[in-house]
């Protein structure tokens, strides 16, 4: 079973004459192991199709299918839900909570969805050893590096054990020396763990870690990668 | 509500600014409540320590003891109705009092009774009195001899009695005759012939209410009211009480306004971690639960520490400031901040579910 599909989606914001369309019959599928990479100008509609993807977002039209969810037909209430349980997010800037050490960053999620503490916990410690970060889990984001801080953010995404994670412009905040060092880990997080990854970038340098590039202009996927 | 009390833990400087404005607010709503309370005891604390069913005025007297004159007649009549077990006189008349050591006179409220009260003994030999213990604080002592009114009829005091001021003015319990004295000596215009009182005191089995109503319908001429009703009724109380509730119940709409104000200015500074958070996968429900648990800690912290205050300026205050604080005004002060505090935060709900969960994607295109 592929981790997303999406079949002939649209996204209309607005009515009448002030309508914009910002996918257009978007058709996508990527496999449940499968490291994306989606680019495209500012504006293409690479942030609706990451934040559809994510039930962050519903579709105007079309079928979206992540793993067993038919998540285009769920309302507000189970979108919450399964984005709390099945789906990671990264975003720009990692965008952690400043007043949280890196371990409690990670156990947010579980606390959200009311997860065994001490099962959380050891999840937690796991996945920042993981990311080389055991011996900094009680510092808090303003005393850890901007390659430090996106780790954490990674392990959040990753704490749920999610079938699909998606970056959104993970490397924008680093230089490309320290942007090129994410990617290989994000590549060999996901690798590592069979999960299903779309790393949305305006870089293409960065894109030659990803099985696949997928470009979008003008709401439309124009080139699906090989 | 692990995440919001990490925030207060760890960034309490963010919530000083509400929680100093709302320590102040404690302090005024228990001061005032403290002084309403002390003013309260003040004026009607004499009648409070009566422990009667029903007070029974003239009809004509506006529930006034000064004003009201009930004769043996009537006495007789409500002694006749059924329920009611004892029927006592009280009269009384506010005069100045000289004691031996004062350069300056007190004020008093002498207070003639027939029977012993709740608060106060049998009544003593004439000549002799059971002063309120406020009138230790103006330098009386038990053996000491007051002189009482224009005349300065001399009243020995006996012993102290608690919480029996009358409009403000501590009471001097007096027998029947040193009343009637004082009365004819200070007021001329006001003298009662023997047997006529200002006031019946009822005592009867069964409800208050449905006894004065009793008395009401079956003596002509007379009105009667229960403790409570009487209570209320005395000179001034009602206004005061009234004022004073009109002042602590505008000042906890300020705290919910505070709280409302300053959530609703967290809220808008914190849209970027609240989307992110709703993106994670929290609920409208979780975040904004969040934001009452932080305003309830922050007015509970500001009732910790305003309660400490407040205690301290009372048992700092003069005696002549009548700020009395009782736990029950701790108690409802508490429930009333705590529950401003939670409906002020609730103003926030709207805003947090409009929070856009996608807002925290976004910038690339």
């Amino acid at each position: 079973m592929p981790a997303l599909e999406m079949k002939d989606v649209r996204k209309v914001y607005g009515s009448g004459e002030q309508a914009v369309v910002a996918l257009d019959h978007v058709t996508l599928t990527v496999a449940d192991d499968e490291f994306v990479a989606l680019v495209g100008p500012s504006g293409s509609g690479k942030t609706t199709l990451l934040s559809i993807a994510g039930g962050l977002l519903r579709p105007t039209e079309g079928i979206v299918r992540v793993g067993p969810h038919r998540i285009d037909e769920y309302g507000p209430k189970e979108l919450t839900r399964f984005r709390r349980e099945f789906v990671g997010f990264v975003f720009q800037g990692a965008n952690l909570v400043p007043f949280l050490t890196a371990r409690e960053n990670l156990l947010v999620v579980s606390e959200l969805a009311g997860a065994d503490r001490r099962h959380a916990r050891a999840r937690a410690d796991r996945l920042l050893d993981e990311l080389g970060l055991g011996g900094k889990a009680d510092r808090l984001p303003a005393q850890l590096s901007g390659g430090e801080r996106q780790r954490v953010a990674i392990g959040r995404a990753l704490m749920n054990e999610p079938e699909l994670v998606l970056f959104d412009e993970p490397t924008s905040s680093l230089d490309s020396h320290l942007g090129e060092q994410v990617m290989q880990l994000i590549r060999s997080e996901v690798k590592g763990r069979g999960t299903a990854a779309i790393v949305v970038t305006h870089d293409r340098r960065m894109t030659h870690v990803a099985d696949r590039t997928v470009e979008i202009s003008d709401g439309r996927l124009v080139d699906q990668g090989a | 509500m692990r995440l919001a009390w990490r925030e207060l833990v760890r960034r309490p400087s963010r919530f000083i600014v509400a929680g100093g404005a709302l320590t102040l607010l404690v302090i005024l709503l228990l001061v005032l409540g403290g002084l309403l309370d002390g003013l309260t005891a003040a004026s009607t604390g004499a009648y409070r320590s009566l422990g009667v069913e029903a007070i029974v005025y003239s009809g004509e007297s506006r529930a006034s003891l000064l004003r009201s004159r009930i004769g043996p007649e009537e006495r007789a009549q409500v002694a006749g109705v059924p329920g009611v077990l004892a029927v006592h006189g009280i009269g009384v008349a506010l005069v100045a009092g000289w004691g031996p050591r004062a350069a300056e006179p007190v004020d008093l409220a002498v207070l003639g009774y027939g029977a012993p009260t709740a608060a106060v003994p049998s009544p003593p030999e004439p000549g002799t009195g059971f002063a309120d213990r406020t009138l230790a604080e103006e330098g009386l002592r038990v053996g000491d001899t007051v002189e009482v009114g224009p005349a300065r009829v001399p009243v020995r005091i006996v012993g102290w009695v608690d919480g029996t001021r009358y409009l403000a003015q501590p009471g001097l319990w007096v027998a029947e005759a040193t009343w009637r004295q004082v009365l004819a000596t200070a007021r001329p215009d006001a003298v009662l012939s023997p047997g006529v009182w200002q006031a019946l005191l009822v005592q009867g089995r069964g409800d208050p209410a449905e006894l004065a109503a009793r008395i009401d319908r079956s003596v002509r001429g007379v009105l009667a009211l229960t403790l409570d009703e009487a209570i209320s009724r005395l000179p001034g109380v009602e206004a005061q009480r009234t004022t004073f509730l009109q002042i602590i119940g505008v000042t906890v709409v300020v705290v919910g306004l505070v709280v409302a104000l300053f959530f609703a200015l967290v809220v808008l500074e914190r849209v970027g971690m609240l989307g992110m958070l709703k993106a994670l996968g929290a609920s409208g429900w979780q975040l904004a639960g969040a934001l009452v648990f932080q305003a309830v800690m922050v007015a509970g912290g500001a009732l910790v520490v305003g309660g400490i205050a407040s205690v301290g300026l009372a048992l700092a205050a003069p005696a002549g400031i009548p700020l009395e604080l009782y736990p029950s005004r701790l108690v409802t002060t508490a429930v009333a901040v705590l529950a401003a505090a939670t409906l002020g935060s609730a103003l926030s709900f709207r805003r947090v579910a409009r929070i856009d969960p996608a807002s925290a994607v976004g910038g690339g295109g």
